[in-house]
């Protein structure tokens, strides 16, 4: 027998879907070439069962593959709102920062971030966010207890059925969890996110985040029929992008990738970000090399008030459209796509630029300026991006217009190659190119990657 | 250990990194729970360091002179972010050339350390006067 024949045994299909809030995205995979043999999409059926989309998605899809028979079923899933989270934490820089970096690491999308003791107005927004999941940390191990167990108590108030994952000062864990069981809450603890002062421990928080993701939340979401159609558990789509871009960068060196969507901004990185300018000094956590942030409002259409104000209060005011009727449209339909050439569809497009203007800026580290004796000194916050090599557009509201490389310039910085530190810099790439995920395809190569990570990464080269 | 954890580093721009190397070892070495911050350190990071780790004394350090504009107001923000009364040292060489030590001393326990060290004290010095401060050994 011959090895070509061996292998062959093993060749097959393999489906990728992605549950949207609006859209059912299906993917097709031949691992023989390997390629993408094909890609639909059909409105996601909310409320109703969520399988119809599906087939309807699939059927559109073996139009025009023919019909495969599929060795592997994955779907990512950011339907019903996606895994919705909220943080809190003690002191902002420290726990309350390093349980927003677990809970994005998470593939959450992290509505809000709150730290010291929470008061009655916090556990009202709380209530109001209707979160799936909140992470509780505070405290570095043996550290402070009064704070975790005040906010325990404090969320254990809330009338809400989120469950709590518990990632604080060991020597206080239990007391909450027993609070928050106590109110009728579904507690569980896992280690530190800092056990130790400023040394992050994100994988314990994250892996209980996902555990709850399976056991609760795709029931919750009414994902439970179509996850036992599937070959592999249900992740939060994105996770899968996360995955993906940490896949795409052992190929193109590192990367910064923005995600504009309807309700939030995503930003990921892919790198060191290590000063690269002399005589500067890194302060603060230290930063993980694949890092995803969420803002939480800065959204295309949930939340596009921070993005409309940034605009109007801008120098470009004459050249707006009418944004009553822009305003109007978005919130009758959530899901509205502008005509093409359209003066809202204009104005969509300074919207994501915007979007992914501020995104990145809070994402990117930051130079700060000391004034010494001895002439200024420098510290780096965060990481320092000016060198990335690649920015990738995610999401419609980018991939969808006439010049996603004119939203994407926005991630880079504006004063081009800043030789020597200056004040309040923001350390955004410098020059990069600008990619695009074409196909939608991201989501899809992050699922398949848990199957075969050298077949996605194949893929994603030819694609790209 | 003796149950007492201390958030230490060199505070403003000064870059002596030695020294609280051998602090930190010191401390460490006679039982304490350290956070060593290293050089640089603002005074909100002390500050938010010893939020989070329940701390139960701050130290100071500062070489290069200037140690006077670094440290005020390090009492009042420690009050303001609810620090009440928390144990601050300081020492090193406080100040520029050889001023009397005990014109610096009164400077620095105004600001509000409760106790303040000259040039070249030995760490030893500081661990007996800290475990004393804050009862370690005692029922
Ligand atoms: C090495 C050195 C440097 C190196 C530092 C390298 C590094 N990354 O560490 C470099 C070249 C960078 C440097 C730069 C400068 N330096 Co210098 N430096 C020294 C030197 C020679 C040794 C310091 C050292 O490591 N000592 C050894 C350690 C173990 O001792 P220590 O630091 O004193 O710490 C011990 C004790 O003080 C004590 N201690 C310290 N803090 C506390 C706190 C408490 C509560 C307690 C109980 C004890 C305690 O315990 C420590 C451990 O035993 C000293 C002179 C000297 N011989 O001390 C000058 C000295 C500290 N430098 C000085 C100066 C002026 C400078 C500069 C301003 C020079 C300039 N004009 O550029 C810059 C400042 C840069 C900056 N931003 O900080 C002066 C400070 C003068 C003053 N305060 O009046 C000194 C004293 C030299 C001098 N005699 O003029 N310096």
């Amino acid at each position: 027998m011959n090895v070509r024949d061996e292998s062959r045994k093993d060749s097959g299909f393999i489906l990728a879907v992605d549950f949207g809030s609006t859209f059912t995205k299906v993917v097709a995979i031949s691992t023989e070439k390997p390629e993408i043999l094909g890609t639909a999409k059909s409105p996601t059926t909310i409320g109703t069962d969520i399988r119809g989309g599906l087939n309807n998605a699939v059927k559109e899809l073996t139009a025009q593959t023919g019909k495969l028979t599929f060795t592997h079923k994955l779907a990512a899933s950011s339907a019903y709102g996606g895994l919705k989270m909220v943080a809190v934490g003690l002191v902002p820089s420290l726990t309350a920062k390093a349980a927003n970096l677990a809970a994005c690491s998470a593939g959450a999308k992290v509505v809000k971030t709150f730290s010291y003791e929470l008061n009655a107005s916090e556990q009202e927004e709380i209530h109001g966010i209707q979160p799936d999941l909140i992470l509780l940390s505070g405290g570095t191990d043996g550290g402070n207890k009064d704070v975790i167990l005040h906010n325990a108590k404090k969320l254990a108030e809330i009338e809400s059925d989120f469950a709590v994952i518990i990632a604080g000062n060991k020597s206080a864990a239990e007391d909450a969890r027993e609070v928050l069981t106590r109110s009728g809450k579904h507690a569980v603890i896992c280690g530190n996110v800092m056990p130790v002062f400023n040394t992050l421990d994100t994988l314990p928080a994250r892996d209980a985040i996902n555990a709850l993701f399976l056991e609760k939340i795709i029931k919750a979401k009414g994902l439970a029929q179509a996850a036992r159609e599937m070959t592999m558990p249900i992740i939060p789509t994105p996770l899968a992008v996360f995955e993906c871009m940490q896949l795409l960068s052992e190929n193109l060196g590192d990367i910064l990738a923005v995600d504009v969507g309807g309700a939030t901004t995503d930003v990921y990185s892919m790198c060191r970000g290590a000063p690269t300018l002399p005589g500067v000094t890194q302060k603060g956590l230290p930063e993980p090399f694949a890092k995803r942030t969420v803002e939480g409002d800065l959204g295309m259409r949930h939340s596009q008030e921070t993005l409309i104000d940034k605009i109007t209060s801008s120098q470009f005011e004459t050249k707006l459209p009418d944004i009553e009727s822009y305003r109007t449209a978005c919130r009758s339909d959530y899901a509205y796509i502008p005509p093409a050439g359209s003066p809202h569809a204009h104005f969509d497009q300074m919207l994501a630029g915007t979007a992914v203007d501020i995104a990145t800026t809070r994402h990117a580290g930051y130079l700060e300026t000391a004034y010494t004796p001895f002439g200024e000194s420098f510290y780096q916050m965060g990481k320092d991006l000016t060198a990335v090599k690649y920015v990738v557009g995610i999401g419609g509201p980018i991939i969808y217009t006439d010049d996603p490389a004119s939203i994407l310039q926005n991630a880079a910085t504006p004063t081009r190659h800043a030789t020597t530190p200056t004040r309040d810099n923001v350390l955004k790439p410098a020059s990069p190119k600008f990619i695009w995920d074409k196909k939608y395809i991201f989501s899809a190569m992050g699922l398949l990657a848990r199957v075969d990570k050298q077949l996605a990464l194949r893929i994603l080269e030819s694609e790209l | 250990m003796n149950g007492k954890t201390v958030v230490m580093g060199v505070i403003g721009a000064d870059v002596h990194a030695i020294g609280i190397k051998i602090l930190s070892h010191a401390f460490t070495e006679a039982g304490f729970n350290v956070v060593n911050l290293g050089v640089m350190v603002s005074q909100e990071e002390y500050i938010e360091a010893a939020i989070e780790t329940n701390a139960d004394a701050i130290i100071v350090s500062s070489l290069y002179g200037h140690g006077e504009m670094d440290c005020r107001g390090l009492r009042e923000k420690c009050e303001e972010a609810g620090l009440k009364d928390i144990p601050m040292y300081v020492g090193g060489n406080l100040v520029v050339g050889k001023r009397d030590f005990a014109e610096v001393e009164r400077i620095f326990l105004e600001m509000g350390f409760n106790r303040a060290y000259p040039p070249g004290t030995a760490p030893e010095k500081g661990i007996a006067d800290i475990s004393k401060d804050l009862g370690v050994g005692q029922p």
